[in-house]
């Protein structure tokens, strides 16, 4: 291995030490805020927001999309499509609640 | 027969096959645990009541297994990056740590496990724990795949270093993505299940 090659992964390695004290932080917030008992729907969006955030810092920089081919974007352009479909097929059911119940509200 | 563009990319897609081939099969992964995640959302809409996750597991233990497993995927990291630097040591130093570190996983999560199954929490209680155990069972079943690879590259796989140090690289590197997107899955199994 080069020289300049060596000096590319020592400067990927601090960013790698960074991004794990970014995931830190964000884990003890994810459980700090879960202690404020915020009303269902906001607790939902903000631990999503949070995990996005995170499961985006491990992607990008553990899993070096931030620098990949484009083919790879391609592939998981295609797999997010289905994975919103499949996450919006539950609220099918909202058009199905049963008469005098809570049944079909998510909170 | 020699296996094609194991080190060396194809011309057509950019990408070595082995590379690629684990990007299909993360991507069909997701899909898996998408179908999860979406009964998930289905159970819940459906149920007339549904508990709060931190009153019926442990948050504290929970907690800590989310520091073991990013940790690990920061020691996996770190193993491909020595090999990428010609650090042979550092290499086994750091995916020794990954595998401890999926070990301490499994074994918290057994406590848990056990704790539950004792007080009569199985998948058959309720709805809640049905889905608690399918997702984390199947998310369990990851990690233990993710040790047997990891352990077979650090034991016996590692003597490809000797002979053909880029293919060997390569390896790891794809062995990291699966165990990556592992700690990906937990990073949105953990708030959605013990928090919410």
């Amino acid at each position: 291995m080069d020289a300049h090659a060596a000096h590319d992964i020592r400067s990927h390695v601090k960013t790698y030490y960074m991004i794990f004290g970014a995931l830190m932080l964000l884990t003890c917030i994810t459980v700090a805020v879960s202690y404020f008992h915020l009303p269902i729907p906001m607790a939902i969006t903000v631990a999503l927001i949070v995990a996005t955030i995170k499961g985006s810092l491990v992607a990008l920089f553990f899993m070096h999309l931030s620098d990949e081919r484009k083919l790879i974007y391609y592939v998981l352009a295609l797999t997010v499509v289905f994975f919103i479909f499949m996450m919006f097929v539950p609220l099918l059911t909202v058009s199905d609640k049963i008469p005098g119940t809570t049944v079909g509200t998510i909170w | 027969m020699e296996i094609p563009y194991t080190v060396e990319v194809r011309p057509d897609t950019g990408l070595s096959n082995g590379k690629l081939g684990v990007w299909l099969f993360l991507a069909s992964e997701v899909m898996l645990f998408a179908a999860l995640f979406s009964s998930y959302i289905l159970l819940r809409v459906g149920s007339v009541e549904w508990p709060h996750g931190s009153q019926e597991l442990s948050v504290p233990l929970a907690f800590f297994n989310t520091v073991v497993l990013i940790s690990s995927s920061v020691t996996m990291v770190m193993a491909w990056a020595s090999l990428k630097m010609n650090d042979f040591g550092k290499f086994r130093m750091f995916l020794g740590a990954t595998i401890l570190l999926a070990l301490t996983f499994l074994v918290v999560k057994f406590f848990e496990y056990e704790h539950h199954l004792v007080a009569g929490e199985g998948p058959w209680h309720n709805t809640f724990y049905a889905i608690y155990f399918t997702i984390t069972g199947l998310h369990g079943l990851h990690i233990v795949g993710g040790i047997i690879v990891n352990s077979y590259l650090w034991g016996p796989g590692a003597k490809m270093w000797q002979t053909e140090k880029e293919r060997f690289t390569n390896r790891i590197e794809i062995a990291g993505l699966y165990w990556h997107f592992v700690d990906l899955v937990w990073i949105f199994l953990f708030p959605v299940l013990y928090l919410l």
